[in-house]
């Protein structure tokens, strides 16, 4: 809901130039890759992406907050008095995605040239990531509901093709097909939601379903319906429960993609898409309350899981699933730009920490199990360093960036409902907890990998250690965009999209604020927590050396059903799997072999049978032939005369 | 020539055309020698010749004999190779006998 919207400005050439170079470096790649040597495809990628930064930089600073741009390149679709037109929006909360995407985009891809560089995919690998990119784009920019679907469809098949991209590895094809699967789940609710807002509203654009719904009144079954509906699509994209399984299992996927898809960028797409339907939701509180509580649950529940992991990227996709839901937790509590300042924080110290791990794994030469690991901190020290900033950022340690965000949403929830801060508060506690279990675990300590392994430990190139520094500052400065207010300095991050959030803001109930000793007390509290986390992980791990078992029989109940997830997936196996696959099986007996097969088969049989009988007429005495040939001409005469 | 046609009454010519179709029909199943099968062909191929001569003349448009020019060229053709087909056979089997040629059957 901008006030001001832009047609001709000199910005439409670079708010067209950010999709266009990801996607022209996709085409380069893809089609003419293979005859291109290494050297040119990864820096082709890399600077395809890189110019796409520099693009939305210049749009960041010629854009004024308030303002937007709205680009129709076509009208798409039309039918009746509905149209919907293949077009772009660019206003700050494009702009915030953009910088995001696009930068870490660009850190990533300068990472994968030198984390991929032996693989023999290694040009397929920056194909698909240009086109990630590319779909990611659309998704933000896109100015109605239907490009934002394509982006959202587009990631998604890119997510598929890279969690697969070993894809002779068959447990890592299952991982993308499950994550697809299950992406496919929420599209429906996303695609559903569509059709509602088309069908009452007959309009896509997102303003213009702002404003119909804002007729329409709080609490309408059609505006909640609607809103769920789209949450159901966050919640597969954003790994939310009921459907967050497939992420942790997309970590089969290489390191870089599972910081850039799954950690940084994509995965944030639900978070986007509710902000960007901020209105719709406010007016929909009870829709609200099932965010809420989908986030609490998901974050606390991810958190528990987290604890207990033993793959150095399995905790860290847990902690992904969880820092999401802390995310919706706080969408759900009306605190949009709360939300999307704890995205971009998240995306600066979550990028650190997977390409942390991918350093990590790439000194080890594939080694993903903490228990394998060890005393690393001094042979890989910048890989150290930078990690042990990405840990304190997650964890809520001021000043890194973590803690402002954090603190925002826990600030938020102690305001409306002091039970979410409580759980919040201890889901953020064992964040701190896990990542420090990690941090020591892998770091510190002796190495308890082979002989062998240790003899090669290296610490990365430089192309790999320079995005983790660049990350790690960006860790540590990122939270001074959102000061909290209470020390007295303007809010930069949630005045910048304010334009975006204040249209929900009246529609919202009014919070009294709190006071400012309470809000001194809040951010102790939260800061004593998880110190006092970091120390119980550093008593646990470095001084009393305790080392996870890697026997789960010998775990007491419950610490063997956090190890194994709560047995989720295969609960899930249990109630779905399994009975579309028996399912499955009866119709392959009935229908397929018992009717389609039969009607196949039968119409075979007759048509040979046919064969059979009628080639004994070929009896091969010519005399026959022709006295069949002029009986035959004679049967027709006689038939052309009386009949 | 219309009128020397003419001067026989149609009726008669078409008696005679199916009079001479019958016998080529006849000969056509009746004998087993390929030749006198062919020769047979040519005999019903021309009693046609002669019924769409008269028609023509009788109804005086030239259609009729244009398509006895082509039914003689195409004759002429399946003569030629129908001769060399049986010359061929008769070299295999030393002989025009249709019945022998059984070999091709179910």
């Amino acid at each position: 809901m901008t006030e001001n919207i832009l047609q001709d400005t000199a910005l439409l050439k670079p708010a067209l130039m950010v999709p266009l170079l990801p996607l022209v470096g996709f085409l380069i790649n893809g089609l003419l890759g293979n005859k291109l040597p290494k050297s040119i495809t990864g820096w082709l990628a890399a600077l395809a992406v890189l110019g796409s930064f520099l693009c939305s930089v210049s749009i960041f600073n010629g854009l004024a907050a308030k303002d937007a741009i709205h680009i129709d390149l076509f009208n798409w679709i039309s039918f009746g008095n509905t149209s919907i037109a293949f077009g772009l929006q660019i206003d700050s909360l494009t702009t915030t995605m953009l910088l995001v995407v696009t930068g870490i985009g660009f850190l990533i891809h300068l990472y994968s040239i030198s984390y991929m560089h032996d693989d023999e995919g290694f040009t397929r690998f920056f194909t698909y990531l240009n086109l990630f990119i590319f779909f990611m784009l659309m998704l933000i920019m896109g100015s109605n509901y239907l490009m934002m679907f394509i982006g959202w469809e587009g990631v998604g098949l890119c997510s598929y093709l890279l969690i697969g991209f070993w894809f002779k590895n068959d447990a890592y094809n299952h991982a993308a097909k499950k994550a697809f699967v299950m992406n496919r789940i929420g599209d429906l609710g996303f695609l559903l939601g569509m059709f509602f807002m088309l069908f009452h509203f007959g309009t896509l654009d997102f303003d213009g379903v702002a404003t119909a719904a804002t007729g329409l009144g709080s609490n309408h079954i059609l505006i909640v319906s609607i809103t769920l509906l789209l949450f159901i699509g966050a919640m597969g994209k954003s790994a939310q429960i009921p459907l967050y399984t497939w992420l942790p299992d997309a970590m089969a996927g290489p390191t870089p993609v599972s910081a850039l898809i799954h950690a940084a960028t994509m995965v944030t797409a639900g978070i986007y898409m509710v902000v960007r339907s901020n209105v719709l939701f406010a007016l929909a509180p009870h829709t609200l309350d099932v965010v809420l509580i989908t986030g609490v649950a998901t974050s606390v529940f991810a958190a528990v899981i987290g604890l207990m992991q033993n793959d150095i990227k399995k905790v860290l996709a847990y902690s992904t699933v969880s820092q999401l839901g802390l995310m919706f937790a706080a969408l759900g509590l009306g605190a949009f730009s709360s939300g999307m300042f704890h995205v971009v924080t998240h995306a600066f110290f979550k990028a650190l920490l997977f390409l942390g791990s991918g350093s990590v794994i790439h000194a080890l030469h594939g080694e993903q199990d903490i228990r394998k690991m060890g005393g690393l901190a001094k042979k890989i020290k910048i890989t150290y360093i930078t990690f042990l900033i990405g840990s304190l950022a997650i964890s809520g340690i001021p000043p890194f960036a973590g803690f402002f965000s954090k603190d925002e949403i826990l600030a938020k929830a102690f305001e409306q409902n002091p039970l979410v801060w409580g759980i919040l508060s201890i889901s953020s506690m064992m964040t701190a907890f896990y990542m420090f279990r990690l941090v020591y675990l892998t770091f510190n300590g002796n190495f308890r990998g082979t002989e062998e392994t240790k003899k090669h430990i290296h610490e990365s190139p430089a192309i790999m250690t320079v995005p983790l520094i660049i990350l790690a500052i960006l860790s540590i400065i990122g939270g001074f965009m959102g000061l909290p207010e209470v020390l007295g300095f303007p809010h930069r991050f949630a005045s910048y999209l304010s334009h975006i959030t204040d249209a929900s803001k009246n529609l919202l109930p009014t919070t009294h604020h709190l006071s400012h000793p309470t809000e001194y007390a809040l951010i102790a509290t939260a800061v004593i927590m998880a110190i006092a986390a970091i120390f119980y992980a550093r008593n646990q791990y470095v001084t009393k050396g305790y080392l996870p078992s890697d026997d789960e029989k010998a775990l007491p109940a419950l610490q063997k059903a956090v190890a194994n997830k709560f047995y989720v997936d295969e609960i899930y196996d249990k109630i779905f799997v399994k009975p579309i696959q028996v399912l499955s099986d009866l119709f392959l007996v009935l229908v397929d072999k018992l009717i389609i097969d039969l009607l196949v088969n039968a119409t075979a049989w007759f048509v040979g049978l046919t064969g059979r009988t009628l080639r004994l007429l070929q009896t091969g005495n010519t005399g026959f032939y022709i006295f069949a040939m002029v009986s035959g001409m004679i049967i027709l005469l006689l038939i052309r005369l009386f009949i | 020539m219309e009128n020397t046609i003419q001067t026989v009454p149609q009726n008669w010519y078409l008696l005679l055309s199916a009079f001479l179709f019958c016998i080529g029909v006849m000969g056509v199943l009746m004998r087993r020698n390929a030749i006198i099968i062919l020769m047979c062909i040519e005999l019903m191929l021309n009693s046609v010749n002669l019924l769409l001569v008269s028609f023509s003349a009788y109804n005086g448009n030239s259609d009729g004999q244009v398509f006895v020019f082509f039914i003689m060229v195409v004759a002429a053709a399946e003569v030629a190779v129908g001769l060399a087909l049986l010359m061929s056979i008769y070299r295999n089997v030393a002989s025009t006998d249709i019945n022998v040629l059984n070999k091709l059957k179910w």
